[in-house]
């Protein structure tokens, strides 16, 4: 990946720590209902289908399409270069969906439906979910 | 069926002056809007005995998003009042106004104060808008449903329903030069308005030559940022008879709120929050869309209007593209003329307010040079964008 350019980094907590810290051997996980094996997220302390409370990390493939994106030309925090907000359903449910960054990826391929797999970039003890062509 | 609702009518409404950077207090444009609505509804201060606004918090809030607070204007105005309210969580803005509706259906109140206001542009200076979370606490890391979107630098609802036109795009093949005829439209319309912010003519070219900001929104499918108060006074409905002029009956509201209520992880993103309570409000009067004069439906950015346009039945899911395809069904003098007074994308950002003042005006006929021609007997107001949303039916009544 090219220079991380400047993010608002997540407030770590109990709830939400396995989230963010998950990259670190390159896996993403999600919390995972062990009654109705429904995926919860964001993290919830009980499952929304079953009201179970056996809720767990669980790791994903790790891959997804695009449901829908954007691509930013703002300059909201001083950075000149276009990129990639997209909103990536993970193949494990439908609507389990993350709203993240496309990494490495040539603007013009991007659109609905284009194949995902997971990566990560580390800033300090977070490492954010990022997605980049399943292709390669 | 006699609802709460119809035991309301809007008898007066009133505006401050409406600009970018007026450098003038919340409080000064709050009590100009309030002064002229009360007066308007034949009342005095003295009547006043509810008092309610969206979001309240008062005029500490920063970024000119907050007007100041209904303890702050109940003080300045010596109001005694028998109930109260300001809150941002709700039936979007317009909760405000159907919170004061529910509150004179329980005879809590007779006549409500409302208010709406915005100093955004001056409080931007010269620096533009400025994005959710970069200011102050933002790099000291972001907890609750910010976390899930900041770090992506998706900073703004401009990012944020983006991706909502976009996949509208990709399910209907909704086009830009479709979606270019919501600014279009709200620019001529401000042309008649004269305290629209904006009133140069827009051609299409000039809307695609308008810098992208977020695809596929560029800087005309954005609102513009003003100063400005809008009041309106809730009035029980036997108040009627007792105004010199027509006013606006409370028909129907619509509340509802069945996806998840996320940015992100609402179920149908090729719509909202809107179809919810758009559909909800169908619900609670015998009245169709078909017999809707005029529509004033929150435009934020352009597509939310056409979200709105499906979310209330004017035309089927998926179907607004071709609706406002050239314009003219929207037009004044179309089929369903919209945001007869330039939307926020012309007339300027009142957020949600500018839109039930001008359904308003249009009901009682004092639009001027942008009144719909004929009677307008019913109009329809919808506002928010994503995961919040607030419909609200008026009739004309005298
Ligand atoms: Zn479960």
């Amino acid at each position: 990946m090219s220079a991380a350019p400047f993010r608002v980094l997540p407030h770590l907590d109990d709830e939400n720590r396995f989230f963010w810290t998950s990259g670190a051997d390159g896996q993403l996980r999600f919390l995972r209902c062990g009654d109705c094996s429904e995926y919860v997220h964001p993290p919830a302390p009980e499952c929304p289908a079953c009201a179970g409370r056996r809720l767990s990390p669980e790791v994903v493939s790790g891959r997804g399409e695009v449901f829908s994106y954007t691509i930013n030309h703002q300059q909201w925090d001083g950075s000149p270069e276009p990129y990639v907000i997209a909103l990536v359903e993970i193949d494990e449910q439908i609507g389990l969906r993350l709203t993240t960054n496309l990494a490495d990826i040539d603007i013009d391929r991007v659109g609905v439906g284009l194949r995902l797999k997971v990566c990560f970039e580390q800033q300090g003890d977070v490492f954010l979910p990022m997605f980049t062509g399943d292709d390669r | 069926m006699t609802s709460f609702e119809r035991r309301s009518i809007i008898s007066g409404v009133g505006q401050s002056a409406v600009g970018r950077r007026l450098n003038r207090s919340g409080m000064d444009l709050t009590l100009e809007a309030a002064r002229a609505a009360i007066a308007d509804a034949g009342l005095t201060t003295a009547d006043i005995d509810g008092i309610s606004t969206y979001p309240g918090g008062g005029s500490a809030a920063p970024g000119g998003f907050a007007g100041p607070g209904s303890p702050e204007v109940q003080d300045a105005l010596r109001l005694q009042v028998n109930w109260h309210s300001g809150g941002s969580e709700g039936a979007a803005q317009l909760a405000a106004v159907i919170n004061a509706v529910m509150a004179v259906g329980a005879g809590l109140a007779r006549h409500v104060l409302v208010y709406r206001t915005v100093t955004e542009a001056t409080a931007q200076g010269a620096g533009g808008r400025q994005p959710i979370g970069l200011g102050g606490g933002g790099r000291q890391g972001v907890s609750g449903t910010m976390q899930w979107s900041l770090p992506y630098r998706a900073y703004s609802a401009a990012n944020w329903l983006a991706m909502n036109a976009q996949r509208h795009f990709h399910e209907f093949g909704t086009t830009a030069e479709q979606m270019a005829m919501i600014p279009i439209n709200a620019r001529k319309n401000a042309a008649l308005n004269p305290k629209a912010v904006y009133t140069d003519p827009m051609t299409l070219d000039d809307y695609f030559a308008s810098r992208m900001i977020t695809t596929p929104f560029r800087l005309f499918d954005c609102d513009a940022p003003v100063d400005g108060s809008t009041a309106l006074i809730v009035s029980t409905a036997e108040h009627a008879r007792d105004v010199d002029h027509p006013v606006a009956r409370v028909e129907a509201v619509g509340t509802a709120l069945r996806g998840r209520p996320s940015w992100d992880q609402f179920d149908d993103m090729t719509t909202m929050a809107a179809r919810d309570a758009g559909a909800h409000m169908w619900t609670r009067t015998d009245l169709k869309p078909a017999d809707v004069d005029v529509a004033e439906l929150y435009d934020g950015f352009s597509f939310l209007a056409m979200a709105w346009l499906e979310a209330l039945g004017f035309c089927g899911h998926g179907e607004s593209g071709a609706f406002i395809e050239g314009g003219h069904r929207i037009a004044l003098d179309g089929e369903l003329p919209l945001n007869t007074h330039g939307g926020q994308l012309s007339a300027g950002r009142l957020h949600g307010f500018g839109f039930i003042h001008e359904a308003c005006v249009q009901l009682r006929g004092t639009a001027g040079a942008r009144q719909v021609a004929g009677s307008v007997e019913v109009a329809a107001v919808g506002n928010g964008g994503g995961p919040i949303a607030g419909a609200m039916l008026l009739t004309r009544e005298g």
